[in-house]
Order: C-alpha cells, then structure tokens, then sequence
C-alpha cells in the first residue's frame, strides 16, 4: 500500500489508539460472537421451549415459548409448518467458535492484567462514579450528542461499565452456564450445573446471558456509529485514530 | 540505519520465524502422536469442525474418564416419562414383540475371546444395577428416568475383550442406526445395557426391549433396540469411517459436549 509510506513517520510520534492484540482479539471475538449467534439461533429452534429446573421436555410446563415455529415436527408450537433443520453442522461450530473465543478471550485478559489495560482504560477514574457525573453522561447518551475529541482517546464512564460488564460477567457467565450443559462436564465438577438449579436452568440462563450480549453489540454498534464509524473502525482496524490535528 | 544492516536483521528475522515455525510443526505433530497413544482424537477429527471436536474430546477425556453422571432422586423422575417420536416398527420388530420379545438377541463378536449371543433372559439373570440418570436430547429437553440393566462392562468381561480393543460398536434393529463409543464410555460403570425403566420392563417408544445407556452423553448415543455389539481397535472399518451414523448424517461423535 502505497499510502503507508508518507504516514509511517508521524505514525511513530502518534501512539496507536488500541494495541494490536487488542485489535486483533476483538475481530476474532466479533467473528466468533456470530458465528455462535447464528449457530445458537438454530439450535434453539429445534426446541423453542424454555424450562426452570432440571428437566423439561413437551409433556411438562414452560416457563416460557419463543412465538415462533420449530425445526423439528415434534414440538408443539401451534405453527402448521417445520423449518429446515441445521441442528448438525450448527453444534459442530458453535462448540469450535466457543473453543476458539474462549482462548481469545484468556489471551485478552491475561494481556490485559498484565499491561495494565483494564486498569487504565477500563477501570473508571473515581470522579466519574458519582451521580452528577453519571447523570451528565446519561444525558449526553440520549440527546446522542456527538462525543467530545476526547473520547476519540480514551472511554467513558458508561462505556468503561459497560465494557467490564460485557468482559468480568457477561462472558464468564454464558462460559459457565454453557459448560452446565454438558453431561461429560458437570459428572466431573457437578456444581456447576448444581448451583444454578438445574440443566434446564442453566438453558434458560444460557439464553438469556446471550440476548444480554446480542443487545450489547446492537448498542455497541449504533454508538460506534453516532461517533464516527469510519474514525472508530479505522482506530479498531489499524490503530490510528485521527488526532486533533489532522481534523483541522 | 544502513541497508546492508538491515539485510542482517530481516535475515536473522527469517532464520528466527523458520525455526520457530519448523519447532511449531515438530511439535504439533509430536502433540497429535501423543494424543493418538493415549486415544484422544475422535473419530471425525477431519473436515473443518475437526478442531474444535478434538479439543472438546481430548480436553473432557483427560477431565471425565472415571467421573459419574449425576444420579436424582427418586422424587426427581419425570412423571409422566417421556419418549420421543420413533420410526413406526417394521413387520419384523412386530413379530419379535408378539413373541414377547423371547426370540430377541443380543450377539457379541469383533476382539472378544468368545463371541456370544445372548438372550434377554440371560442378560436379565447377571447381576441387575439401577441408575437415576437424565437423558438429555440435542434438541434441547430432557428427562429423569430409573433406568434398570446389565453394565456394559459386565457383559463385556464375559466375552473377554482383548487388550488391544479400544471401540465398541453397536447396532440398532433399525437398519441404519448404529454408533460407537470408546473404552473409557464401554468399562464406564453407568453404561447400562438397559431393559428395564421406573420399575417396570423398557418400553418400546424409550428403546425396548434393550438400549444402550450412556448417560454423560446426549441421548442420541443412547440407540434403542440393541441388537449386535461389535469390538474393535479401528472404526474406519464401519460406514464412512467416522465412527457412528451421527457424523454422517452431520452430527459429532463425541456428545458429552
């Protein structure tokens, strides 16, 4: 590429807004994420019946149905018609892209503890947790005022909660009550599957710590968006952000 | 910086990268040949999802050789039980169930000392063991039965395995429906041939009069009417190569998951 060159010495001067690991392992995350999504979806609609407890199959009560058909003519869903199956090839990558996310994400953390990145760009300074901050930022969000140079350097308090939130509960939970499904897994460390009150629990909350995440990349995206989406996607992609300098 | 220099360095950096490379290779396959010895490499480890079908099977083989599936109470059975929907039976099954299932027979070959045939009589007079244990279905549902049979093992021990064996294979009276499961899965002390459930013979719509219980697996490993095992030390011998009926209608192997 030829126009690497020019730029390659004010490239050194300017520090890149996200590290390469860190852009690296937030493509293969975003990769994985819809590659489980889609995969998920199809599982869940061999059986779009959600359960509490151990047990749950078409003779006992739900705790709630998705309206929609089933990929399989067992399930009574009141619909006339069954959707194509792809129960099989669905299973095989979702557990591939799960493998692969969750090295990527041990790498991220590990990298992250170690550099110090949680504890400088995630982790909030003291003076945004007070109200006054936190109302001022709400506001800001929903007026979906453009964020100010600043924030193309460094995060804000709502993105800093929502980002530790997403990495520190989200993903540790839809790992653990992912892994509470399996039969081979919890006959070896039965807890997990125990403490949450069941396998079908554990479905149940599997379900609902994903619809967490899929609302967590709609907003995500719509922020990244309203910002900037070429600026924020060139910093996520190369690592430049555009400096106050270059804008004028 | 000089040119011939740099020369130096990105030569060093290419003798580097091939080393590394050629030590990422050495020990990969080092890796996989250790992995094979000591049999954690599934069956449908090629193709695109070979990756992460290795990994979950090695990983929970070395976690999950002797653990037990969880067993409930009897306060847990799922009332009323439940069976899911089966091929209409064949004229043949329905003479064999006319006959209450007397003629039925379970016969034994492959790497055994004594292959055998048995009876549902004579599997009945070994010593009977009971298990409380959830079969979970792919789809999504499960269900809590006592389930009431001969361990594998028992039946196993009776024909001699060879120390060679590393597979049994088992076949359905349903054409075409067969699986595999290793040694680990065979000798495993829950993995019933089972013909009894919740105190009572073993209905036809859950797999009677005999079914495989492997219950640290999804239900479909469990295959109803249980007709012929087979022991062997190769399962690129049976269909496709790749282990069961699963994989070749797209399904893992391995379903501990």
């Amino acid at each position: 590429m030829p126009a690497a060159v020019p730029t390659a010495v004010p490239a050194k001067t300017v520090p890149a807004r996200h590290s390469a690991l860190v852009r690296v392992t937030h493509w293969i995350t975003t990769l994985c994420f819809f590659a489980l999504l889609v995969t998920g979806a199809e599982i869940v609609i061999s059986h779009p019946r959600f359960y509490w407890g151990e047990t749950g199959n078409d003779l006992t009560p739900t705790l709630f149905k998705l309206p929609i058909p089933a990929s399989r003519n067992l399930v009574p869903t009141g619909y006339g018609y069954v959707l194509p199956d792809q129960n099989g090839w669905s299973r095989y990558l979702h557990f591939q892209a799960a493998w692969v996310v969750v090295f990527t994400g041990l790498l991220y953390a590990v990298s992250g503890l170690v550099t110090g990145h949680f504890r400088k760009s995630l982790l909030p300074a003291k003076a945004d947790l007070s109200w006054r901050a936190f109302s001022t930022a709400i506001f800001n969000h929903l007026r979906l005022q453009r964020p100010s140079e600043a924030e193309a350097w460094s995060y804000n308090v709502l993105q800093r909660i929502s980002y530790l939130f997403v990495i520190f509960v989200l993903f540790p939970l839809e790992i653990w009550t992912g892994l509470a499904m399996s039969p081979s897994f919890v006959s070896a460390v039965p807890t997990t599957v125990n403490l949450l009150g069941g396998q079908q629990s554990a479905r149940t909350l599997h379900f609902f710590v994903s619809v967490s995440l899929l609302l967590f990349v709609v907003v995500h995206v719509v922020m990244v968006s309203l910002a900037g989406f070429r600026n924020r996607m060139r910093a996520m992609i190369t690592g430049r952000a555009s400096a106050p300098m270059e804008r004028t | 910086m000089s040119e011939p220099l740099r020369g130096k360095i990105s030569r060093r950096k290419l003798i580097t990268a091939g080393l590394v490379s050629a030590g990422g290779v050495l020990g990969l396959s080092a890796t996989a040949r250790i992995a094979q010895r000591y049999g954690l490499i599934p069956p449908d480890h090629g193709g695109i999802y070979g990756l992460g079908e290795t990994l979950t099977y090695a990983s929970q083989r070395l976690l999950t050789r002797h653990s037990l599936a969880r067993e409930f109470s009897r306060s847990q059975i799922s009332k009323p039980p439940f069976a899911n929907e089966m091929a209409p039976p064949s004229e043949a099954f329905k003479r064999l169930q006319a006959g209450n299932f007397a003629d039925w027979r379970l016969t034994v070959d492959g790497m055994v000392a004594h292959p055998a045939s048995f009876s549902l009589d004579q599997l009945k007079s070994y010593p009977s063991r009971s298990q409380i244990t959830m079969i979970q279905c792919e789809e999504g549902w499960s269900y809590i039965a006592e389930w009431h049979g001969v361990p594998l093992s028992h039946v196993l021990e009776l024909v001699g395995v060879q120390p060679q064996a590393r597979y049994v294979v088992y076949f359905s009276f349903q054409p075409d429906w067969w699986d595999s499961i290793d040694m680990a899965d065979a000798l495993h002390p829950q993995t019933f041939l089972a013909y009894g459930m919740n105190g009572d013979e073993l209905p036809v719509g859950n797999g009677g009069p005999l079914r495989l219980r492997v219950p640290r697996q999804l239900g479909y490993k469990s295959v109803k009417f249980i007709t012929h095992l087979t022991v062997t030390d190769d399962l690129k011998k049976f269909g496709k190569g790749l282990g069961s009926a699963s994989p070749e209608g797209g399904y893992a192997w391995y379903a501990g998951i």
